[in-house]
């Protein structure tokens, strides 16, 4: 770090400080000063001032741990990175002004001054970016993970009756572990029905039917069968448009109806239980 | 013409935000549900076939207006392989994916206007439209 910046900077922290609060104040957007009150803003530009100068102090370790922290709770807050670039760009020009009002500039020393400075401040800011972006990938494998987990459930619910409810959409990857689940849940549980509920999907188009038919054709090669419920009207509409044949397998427009199916096909169904007749005997699922 | 939206197909989750604005302008013109699914599900097509043969390619939405009435045309381009025999992929049940061969003559179907532009090696453009009723 050049010497002279260096000593501009630690004699003016407190000018530096205000203007740059007063310049990120008028430039930064309505959402981001409702989200932060005025207090924690002032608060984090203190810090980030604070940052900015151990860096040209502390060596690489201790720094990046400040910064890492720092960039992770500029997160949190919800600073935009663009907000934050910008606050580094704009210290530096204030910086560069300062110095410039001063006369600690001339022609000689200028390019000398902005190199040094540029120096420093860019690696800065691709520490920042790349802080950033990795909180932003672990969000979004953290998500997938998520997302995975609620995949494609295979219940038990009476003997030989099995129900995957599916919601949301399906892509290729999601597919393959239906057929996955659906082929090793009907085989440990040894259903003779597996009822596939479609409610909570939002479209069905001729890639989500073909993962369908490929499943039920999957299912009753493992010796079961496979009934598709919850197919609202209009997506029973679009497939008729689609002219996708799904004459193989068992519809029926709710899981209700399909239970009563199932039950049908296993021949047993529900009966209501009156109280006089306790002792008397029927069958009863 | 008025309002275009646009969204690039480069993996599999850009077909879900292709669908989703789909759904959204569908939405803001006043379409039922029904004309909802189907809108949203030739979206998904399009983009399906984008991304399975294309690779990669744009669909566009467009708010559209034709003798006082609205309704929203779907612009489907890529710079893909292009198809050879157009008459052929517009048949039922054809297909090169080992697919259910539905998407394109479903896709027709499910729209009210279809045009299909096609040049081998240069790539694919389809327009499709749906009218409000």
């Amino acid at each position: 770090m050049n010497k002279q910046v260096y000593d501009f900077i630690r004699n003016n922290q407190e000018f530096i400080l205000e203007k740059w609060m007063d310049i990120m104040r008028k430039n930064a957007d309505e959402r981001l000063i409702k989200v932060i009150s005025d207090q924690m803003f002032t608060q984090t530009s203190h810090e980030f001032i604070d940052m900015v100068i151990a860096n040209m102090e502390s060596k690489n370790d201790a720094f990046t741990t400040k910064l890492s922290d720092f960039a992770e709770k500029v997160v949190r807050l919800g600073w935009p990175l663009f907000f934050v670039n910008e606050g580094l760009h704009k210290f530096t020009l204030i910086v560069l002004n300062g110095m410039a009002e001063q006369k600690i500039i001339n022609p000689e020393n200028q390019i000398e001054i902005i190199n040094s400075l540029d120096k420093w401040s860019s690696p800065m800011n691709n520490e920042i970016v790349n802080v950033y972006t990795h909180t932003w990938e672990r969000t979004v494998s953290l998500q997938k993970i998520a997302l995975q987990e609620l995949s494609a459930p295979l219940i038990p619910v009476l003997e030989g009756i099995t129900i995957m409810p599916l919601i949301g959409t399906i892509d290729t990857e999601r597919a393959r572990q239906i057929m996955e689940n659906l082929l090793t849940g009907v085989v440990k549980h040894r259903s003779e029905v597996v009822l596939i509920d479609i409610t909570g999907v939002p479209v069905v188009d001729t890639m989500v039917a073909h993962h369908i038919i490929q499943a039920a054709e999957a299912v009753r090669l493992v010796g079961a069968k496979c009934m598709l419920c919850g197919i609202r009207p209009e997506i029973a509409q679009t497939i008729v448009n689609l002219g996708i044949n799904l004459n193989e397998i068992i519809t029926k427009n709710s899981l209700k109806k399909g239970i009563e199916a199932a039950l049908e096909i296993t021949s047993r169904k529900i009966i209501e239980v009156e109280e006089d007749h306790e002792n008397s005997n029927f069958k009863t699922i | 013409m008025e309002v275009q939206s646009c969204v690039k197909i480069i993996n599999e989750w850009d077909i879900v935000a292709a669908r989703q604005l789909g759904r959204n302008v569908a939405k803001d013109l006043g379409f039922g549900t029904v004309d909802q699914a189907r809108v949203t599900t030739a979206i998904s097509e399009l983009a399906r076939n984008i991304y399975l043969y294309a690779g990669q390619g744009t669909v566009a939405i467009e708010k559209v207006q034709r003798n006082g009435k609205a309704g929203m045309k779907i612009i489907a381009v890529d710079e893909g392989p292009g198809i050879k025999d157009i008459r052929k992929v517009m048949e039922d049940g054809y297909t090169t994916s080992g697919g259910l061969g539905a998407g394109l003559p479903g896709v027709k179907r499910l729209m009210d206007e279809f045009d299909i532009d096609s040049t081998p090696g240069k790539g694919t453009k389809i327009l499709a439209t749906k009218w409000l009723r």
